[in-house]
């Protein structure tokens, strides 16, 4: 127990000295050579306005988290579903494969304005629509790969144990596929966060972290506008770790199976 | 060689007339296996050994029925081998251990029995025996990632025969492991099949490892594979360290040498077992 706490403190205090640092020679630089706050504002400006705007900044977060958190979710769902189609059917994997990988090479935030062209203006659901398509590929890409991935000395002693294909899906293929979801699943989340806030740019309501930024830079409320990138940095962070924390109950041993193999 | 079971029993493996043609009538087709005839009696250790590209793991996949044959016949306890798969009359092991990294050491071993249908009561307390078996029983509920590459195949061992099958089927499982190591599990390997009175066909490229193990050696041509000689092994069903040490040995290990010596290599064509059957 002693010895593991050490070992958090270990890999802890890096990061946080150097994040340190890296505040107290902005904070420095600032006063130094006098940047105006239109260039770039003190880490206490942006702290200052963090606090003086938090209720502002909670209710900005909770329309954009809400946006991301539906596109995860539902992303999410009609990925692994996909994925399992895709496992199993031969045609709807060469159908779709391409397909897939062609769209990911597209900028599909950029659909989002096409969206906003389908729905009233006022309506959150083209944002929606946005994140659950960039979590989708994501997700739809690993767990197709887990599910499909499995290797021959698995496949050729379910042979031998006479199962069928249900058993080999249920007892190797989805486990097998448990940690590619969840490494889909930890760049998915932030994936999620960022396109809700860069939908808000296209257009829409102005009530988002997204639009706030860029309606604070408009007025030159510098430190606000930092103040909410700080509230977006927070709020990636969140679903990040959230899906992390998920990843170590759901594998066994604690660790995705990937970071292992590393290990 | 050995006529078969005289005591009334099937054989344990009757091949005949066997042959494996991979990619058969396309330009890329490759002749594995040509005229297999072969009897394993029960209780027999029987080593498969050649140069790479033998096919000596294509005719265990065959026994296997993980392949199915070209021409000839498999009979394994004297039913057709797709049979006898399906009633799982055998258990595998392989190069890789091939353990489920999100089971325990335990629940690894349980597998074939919960495909069975077994309960949870007993696949446990056969579980524990087989751990018991390979010495492994403290390490039950660790996971595979936190074993050595040999614990880790006797892990795959004691998985193998958690169902008792009459016959264990083995491709090169100690080709991964050092020398020590490899000695020390052979050691082993042979008081297991004594304790459990398993039949094994055991696939190998290590001359002393073939004999040390075998009562019958059995030595492969290269492409298209042949048996081109069959050595029968009399060094008593308890062999141990000093085995390895005894001049009747050395003289096996020899003649087996000898029989290979006859034999042109492969030469450097890619190797047949790497061949790779598409899984539909």
């Amino acid at each position: 127990m002693t010895r593991s706490r050490g070992r958090l403190l270990g890999l802890l205090w890096p990061p946080v000295v150097f994040g340190a640092a890296f505040l107290v020679i902005w904070e420095t630089a600032v006063n130094v050579f006098d940047f105006q706050p239109y260039f770039l504002p003190a880490p206490s400006a942006i702290l200052d306005a963090f606090r003086s705007n938090t209720e502002l900044i909670w209710e900005a977060t909770k329309v954009s988290g809400l946006n991301a958190l539906i596109g995860l979710v539902l992303g999410t769902a009609i990925g692994v579903g996909m994925a399992f189609l895709l496992a199993r059917f031969r045609l709807a994997d060469d159908l779709m494969s391409p397909l897939a990988v062609a769209l990911n090479a597209v900028p599909i935030f950029v659909l989002v304005a096409v969206f906003n062209n389908m729905y009233p203006v006022t309506s959150e659901v083209p944002r929606r629509l946005m994140a659950t398509l960039v979590v989708y590929f994501i997700v739809l890409i690993n767990v197709a790969r887990g599910l499909r991935e499995v290797g021959s000395v698995y496949l050729d002693l379910m042979r031998s144990y006479a199962a069928s294909d249900v058993t080999v899906l249920r007892k190797v293929r989805v486990p097998h596929a448990v940690p590619y979801l969840f490494i889909a699943l930890k760049i998915a989340a932030p994936a999620s966060v960022i396109t809700a806030f860069v939908s808000e740019y296209f257009g829409g309501l102005q009530n988002g972290l997204g639009s706030r930024i860029v309606s604070n830079i408009a007025l030159s409320n510098n430190a606000e506008a930092w103040a909410y990138v700080l509230g977006a940095c927070l709020l990636g962070l969140a679903f990040f770790l959230t899906a992390a924390a998920l990843e170590r109950v759901a594998t066994p041993g604690g660790v995705g199976a990937r970071e292992r193999d590393g290990a | 060689m050995s006529e078969g079971a005289t005591d009334g029993r099937a054989n344990a493996v009757e091949v005949r007339g066997l042959a494996k043609v991979f990619n058969a009538g396309r330009a890329d087709a490759v002749e594995a296996l040509l005229d297999i005839d072969l009897i394993i009696a029960p209780g027999e250790f029987v080593s498969l050994i050649g140069p790479s590209g033998c096919g000596k793991s294509t005719q265990l996949r065959l026994i296997a029925n993980l392949t199915e044959p070209t021409r000839g016949e498999v009979l394994v306890n004297g039913k057709p081998a797709r049979r006898a798969r399906l009633d799982q009359d055998y258990g595998m092991a392989f190069q890789q251990a091939g353990l489920f990294e999100w089971r325990s050491v335990a629940k690894n071993v349980e597998l074939p029995l919960e495909l069975k249908g077994w309960d949870r009561a007993g696949r446990r307390r056969r579980a524990f025996e087989m751990l018991e078996l390979v010495k492994l029983r403290e390490f039950a509920e660790h996971f595979p990632w936190q074993l050595s590459g040999g614990m880790q195949q006797r892990v795959a061992i004691a998985r193998a025969l958690a169902a008792h099958p009459p016959l264990l089927l083995m491709d090169e499982p100690f080709g991964a492991l050092d020398e020590m190591t490899r000695e020390h599990m052979q050691t082993e390997l042979l008081r297991i099949c004594r304790e459990t009175s398993t039949t094994v066909v055991f696939v190998t490229h290590s001359i002393p490892e073939a004999v040390f193990l075998s009562t019958r050696v059995v030595v492969m041509s290269p492409r298209p594979g042949r048996i081109t000689d069959v050595v029968d092994v009399e060094l008593g069903p308890r062999r141990g360290v000093d085995t390895r040490e005894k001049e009747a040995f050395f003289a096996k290990v020899t003649e087996v040498r000898e029989a290979l010596r006859g034999i042109q290599p492969a030469g450097i064509e890619p190797d047949i077992e790497q061949v790779v059957e598409e899984h539909p």
